[in-house]
């Protein structure tokens, strides 16, 4: 069934210092998609998640969300994840995972139970009371996904989650995060500039190129999941990571010429 | 299972970071206390020796023991006076505390209030206070009021400029992520900027305690008053003009070890409020 979560109809950007960060991208994210958007750095990834969240204003065109009221976190269900873990150094994981509740009027006794039940799901229950600094790169990343499922989002928007990450605690995220994707239907769009990664997640893939910034291709993976490190080290795995890296490649000589 | 190690792994770590905390730091403070306290003792004798050896006349220069006679002996003068300085000092700060942290919001806000206001902040500040003292003295209505709005003045910016710098130094992602959840204004600034300002606030408080102390000198050197109202800097200016030496330094060692024990007072409100999750409070451990 098609019911789309996020439409983008022709939308440009253009911020105030004259920079075209996106020109003409159109694209439709079905409810229950894994989409990756791949890119070389600075071609709008970033922007045009932040604007799928309902941060900003497109220049032209149009966003819709059909399933929601409006584009608005919490209210109508999307979750952000940004490339930093972006902790309140602060605060405890407890209140960081609390605080979208929080913000939306949940008390901490009302929301033990959730911000708990968060923790646990990403394998952290037992660090409700420590401090971002007592962790390490990837448990923050955790505490930081734990915060944006809170919420129960319909739509978890990620921009590089990983990305600066070693390459275990990366993969084994990349585990995790399809297991949560599994167990609780999210529609997820996943910013990255890792070929290997975005072939592992996705349904589909949307590559990017610079300048302006705009989709040059949509790449579906048609593999099956449960996906795992045999998945990795299969042939068709191959053949798409150089399907997609070829369109990489195509995307970026665009931009050179 | 891995997630259970590294949960195990954690803890451990944490245990230990406790354990070390409790022993590191301990020999660190014995020694921070230790070093300067000695060299106190040495330069103390050797001044001692000094005064005895070359029978310093003791309107020259008075040995620490005839000082240390004088704080006693002359407490009936210097402890008052002591008392006056340090409720002018006190004031002034919590008036610039006030004031700075509640002007600073307001400019935050608005970005109108900054563009009027904060230039009158920097002209006030950087123009020296024994200049504005007389205009003061002039138009406050006691000699005690005046001395207040001076050491004020002087102790207003630090906590302004730094709680400002504070307010908009918030992480914009952190920013981002407020405005996604429909933070309100006020939800943003109470739970987001407040909490980011706090280091640089705790910096401006400590530069501000000690500027409040000693532009509660400055400025009552400024206006010289006398009687019974009058601080530590009249004693001084009074032990001076009689050739009270021992006096001099007693009122001297009183007001610099006010300065020491304000410094300290507000290091250590930094370090207990920054500690757990600061930095600069954290010791470092490798
Ligand atoms: N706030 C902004 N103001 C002006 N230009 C911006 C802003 N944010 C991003 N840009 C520009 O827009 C382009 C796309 O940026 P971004 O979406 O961050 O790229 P990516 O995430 O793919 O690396 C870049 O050229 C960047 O310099
Ligand atoms: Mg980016």
């Amino acid at each position: 069934m098609t019911s789309p979560s996020v439409v983008f109809d022709r939308v440009d950007k253009t911020f105030s210092n004259g920079t075209v960060a996106l020109k003409d991208v159109s694209l439709t994210v079905q409810k229950g998609e894994f989409v990756s958007l791949l890119g070389p750095s600075g071609c709008g990834k970033s922007t045009a998640l932040r604007l799928a969240a309902g941060l900003g204003e497109v220049s032209g065109g149009a966003i819709r969300w059909p399933r929601a009221e409006a584009g608005r976190v919490g209210q109508s269900g999307i979750g952000f994840v940004f490339q930093e873990p972006t902790l309140m150094p602060w605060a405890s994981v407890f209140s960081n995972v609390w605080l979208p509740l929080r913000l939306a009027g949940t008390s901490k006794r009302v929301a033990r139970h959730e911000v708990m039940d968060a923790l646990s799901l990403v394998g952290l229950d037992g660090f409700a009371g420590a401090y971002p600094r007592e962790l390490s790169g990837g448990m923050k990343m955790r505490v930081s996904i734990a915060r944006a499922l809170v919420t129960r989002p319909e739509l978890l928007l990620m921009d590089e989650p990983f990305g600066a990450l070693d390459e275990i605690t990366r993969f084994k995220l990349n585990d995790e995060l399809l297991q949560l994707w599994q167990s609780l239907g999210w529609t997820v769009i996943f910013v990255t500039h890792s070929v290997f990664e975005s072939v592992y997640l996705s349904n589909r893939i949307l590559v990017m190129s610079a300048r302006p910034g705009r989709i040059t291709a949509d790449i579906p993976i048609d593999a099956p999941y449960p996906r795992d490190e045999s998945f990795r080290s299969s042939v068709d795995y191959g053949g798409y990571c150089r399907q997609v890296s070829a369109a990489l490649h195509r995307a970026m000589e665009v931009r050179a010429a | 299972m891995t997630a259970l190690d590294s949960r195990r792994a954690a803890r451990m770590r944490a245990v230990q970071e406790d354990q070390s905390a409790h022993q590191r730091p301990h020999s660190e403070r014995v020694l921070r206390i230790a070093v300067p306290l000695a060299i106190l003792v040495a330069l103390l004798a050797l001044w001692e020796w000094y005064v005895v050896a070359y029978e310093v006349p003791h309107y020259l220069l008075p040995g620490p023991r005839l000082v240390a006679q004088a704080i006693v002996a002359d407490w009936a003068v210097l402890g008052p006076a002591l008392m006056v300085t340090l409720k002018i000092t006190f004031s002034a700060l919590a008036l610039a505390l006030v004031g700075g942290v509640l002007l600073a919001v307001i400019l935050v806000q608005s970005r109108w209030a900054e563009l009027a206001v904060y230039p009158y902040a920097v002209v006030l500040q950087v123009t020296p206070i024994v200049a504005v003292a007389p205009l003061i003295l002039v138009y406050a209505p006691t000699t005690q009021s005046a001395i207040l709005i001076c050491a004020f003045i002087v102790a207003f910016f630090p906590v302004l400029s730094n709680t400002t710098q504070g307010l908009k130094s918030v992480d914009h992602n952190l920013l981002n992520l407020f405005e996604l959840n429909g933070a309100s204004r006020w939800q943003t600034l109470f739970l987001l900027k407040v909490p980011s300002a706090l280091p640089y606030f705790l910096t401006g408080l400590r530069i501000s305690g000690g500027l409040a102390l000693i532009a509660a000198v400055v400025a009552e050197f400024a206006a010289g008053s006398a009687g019974a109202q009058s601080g530590l800097a009249f004693r001084i200016l009074e032990a001076q003009f009689r050739l009270n030496m021992p006096r001099l330094f007693a009122g001297l060692v009183l007001i610099s070890a006010a300065g020491v024990a304000i410094f300290a007072t507000t290091s250590l409100i930094s370090h207990l409020l920054l500690r757990r999750w600061h930095e600069s409070a954290v010791a470092r451990e490798n």
